[in-house]
């Protein structure tokens, strides 16, 4: 019996959201009395590979095919869990598990609940809590299957690391061919950029900065943070920042640590893709701002002269 | 191009989320319901726009009763040649992705499109479960789809960045914001959308893996703290000694 855990990897090493389901599927494991199991597929160092060890995976089980697609790392996952008898599959809800949890469940006929937020009750059969209606209520999902794959939200539960590694052992299975050819990789930013879907911290702004041409003082906020940049719909729709920055209910939904909105009035459509920030600060000259009732700090002011004091404050910190 | 997209029902961005019946359904009333925005603004959008580049047909395809039909005639009003609604009651995505493969799997068509995931229950499951059932290449959260001939070009959202992707139709596809602008159906697509041919299949019966026992809403936020403009520094303070974030 085992849980497994697939790891995605990025530039040689683990990506951090892959770490936090193995620090999931490993307290999941430590509760059955299993063992937990990660998966990789690509070619990466054994140092890179025993770090899940330090997010409590007893062993890492290694593909070294390079630009598998999500079919093949779909057939590399299911013959693992039925070689090691595994009953839950563990996944990130980023953008890998989205693409390869469906897939794993559709081949095991396994129950799938995506965007998982805490651990699994086994008290009366299998229930599970994940977030619904973009972050405006949570679900509890019974699992009516033997067999259940769980994908976690990023950022959602405190991970423990130890200094326990994980031995590695080598798969030589042959993923078959790939469906999708890799053609090219666009890296969103330029160098030292930090990816919304990724940042603790995200500074973010709307409206309220009256044109593009005023967004150097949110990059210097968020670059002395070590912050992502973010903005809201209009912002994006008319053109003044990329479409990937968007945050909100059709853009991407975000649940960083700390969440600055600077002159965005927190429309509800835009609540729902940042409300799972753990700590909202919210900087508008209108003290009606509905924004206000969501945030944890406010500070009723014109952007143009409160972020210049935030970047000069934040600047004397570091 | 025979063209499939997958559309849901979805309360209103602006609705109140509430429950009943001892917090174990959503309360529907008051409650306007519209086509979920993945769905519509960026799947059917663009499936639009290559059948009026390339040729073809639209369908779109839902499952569940005909409390659907309204969100089902406004895909039709959008554009969409006609429908499809599988007249089942699935309570969970894989009973959903299982019902409309079975559904496509002899139809023949050269592309699934579905929205990345629903507003309501945010699950980004069906397109991947399709993508399985009828073993098809999968384009997952994708803002750019171009055909040429039997060949589709995409490009993906992936860890830091994006990828161009290619893969032989058919092909099942999630969208994702930048795929396509939002379509605001005229009165001659309304008119039009009335007589288009809204097809009722009967359900193939697929299991739920997974059903949702009970739903709770998020506690209630703390009152906002407020700092001072002409003391904006303090802001900073607070973050690092109180807050701990920075």
């Amino acid at each position: 019996m085992s849980v497994i855990v697939f790891v995605d990897n990025k530039n040689g090493a683990l990506v951090k959201s892959s770490l936090e389901a193995v620090n999931y599927a490993a307290n999941i494991a430590a509760a059955k009395s299993v063992e937990c199991i990660a998966v990789s597929c690509g070619n990466l160092s054994n140092e890179a590979l025993q770090v899940a060890g330090n997010y409590g995976a007893i062993k890492v089980i290694s593909n070294n095919t390079e630009n598998a697609d999500n079919s093949q790392i779909a057939t590399l996952v299911s013959n693992l869990v039925e070689a090691n008898s595994a009953s839950i599959i563990v996944f990130s809800h980023d953008f890998s598990g989205k693409a390869i949890a469906p897939r794993v469940a559709a081949k095991l006929d396994a129950a799938i609940v995506s965007g998982v937020v805490e651990l699994p009750n086994f008290d009366a059969g299998f229930t599970v809590k994940k977030a619904v209606f973009s972050g405006k209520a949570f679900a509890n999902y019974k699992v009516n299957t033997d067999k259940a794959v769980l994908s976690l939200l990023p950022n959602s539960l405190d991970v423990t690391i130890t200094d326990n590694v994980a031995e590695v052992i080598t798969d030589n299975s042959d993923l078959g061919v790939s469906k999708l050819v890799i053609k090219e990789f666009k890296k969103k930013g330029g160098e030292g950029v930090i990816d919304l879907n990724e940042a603790e911290l995200v500074v973010s702004a709307g409206r309220g900065l009256k044109g593009p041409e005023n967004w150097g003082m949110v990059e210097d906020l968020a670059s002395i943070l070590g912050a992502a940049t973010a903005c809201s719909r209009p912002v994006a729709d008319i053109g003044w920042r990329p479409h990937h920055e968007h945050v909100g209910q059709t853009g991407v939904a975000i649940s960083p640590n700390l969440y600055v909105a600077i002159g965005i009035s927190g429309a509800i459509q835009h609540l729902a893709g940042v409300n799972r920030s753990k700590v909202i600060v919210v900087v508008n000259k209108d003290p009606e701002a509905p924004f206000f009732k969501a945030a944890d700090y406010g500070i009723v002011g014109d952007a143009f002269e409160v972020v210049p004091k935030l970047v000069a404050a934040a600047r004397a910190l570091n | 191009m025979k063209i499939l997209v997958c559309i849901s029902k979805a309360p209103d961005t602006t609705s109140k989320i509430a429950f009943t019946e001892g917090n174990s359904k959503f309360n529907e009333a008051g409650v306007q319901f519209i086509v979920n925005p993945y769905d519509e603004w960026y799947a059917l959008v663009r499936g639009l726009e290559l059948k009026e580049q390339l040729g073809g047909t639209v369908t779109t395809i839902t499952v569940g009763g005909a409390e659907n039909d309204p969100i089902i005639r406004k895909g039709l009003a959008i554009g969409a040649d006609d429908a499809v609604r599988i007249d089942g009651q699935s309570a969970d995505a894989f009973a959903i992705a299982k019902e409309i493969s079975n559904f496509a799997t002899d139809e023949g068509f050269d592309l699934i499109l579905c929205g990345k995931e629903t507003i309501n229950y945010n699950g980004a499951q069906v397109p991947g479960l399709i993508a399985e059932f009828l073993d098809l290449p999968f384009a997952s959260q994708a803002t750019k789809l171009e055909v040429n001939g039997t060949t589709a070009t995409v490009e993906c959202d992936v860890q830091g960045g994006s990828q161009v992707l290619e893969a032989n139709l058919p092909l099942v596809l999630s969208a994702a914001k930048g795929m396509a602008e939002q379509r605001i159906p005229n009165m001659r697509g309304i008119m039009a959308a009335r007589t288009k041919k809204l097809e009722v299949v009967p359900s193939s019966g697929a299991a739920n893996n997974s059903e949702v026992v009970g739903y709770s809403l998020p506690p209630a936020k703390s009152e906002c703290k407020y700092v001072d403009a002409d003391n904006a520094e303090e802001l900073i303070n607070l973050l690092r000694n109180e807050a701990k974030v920075i």
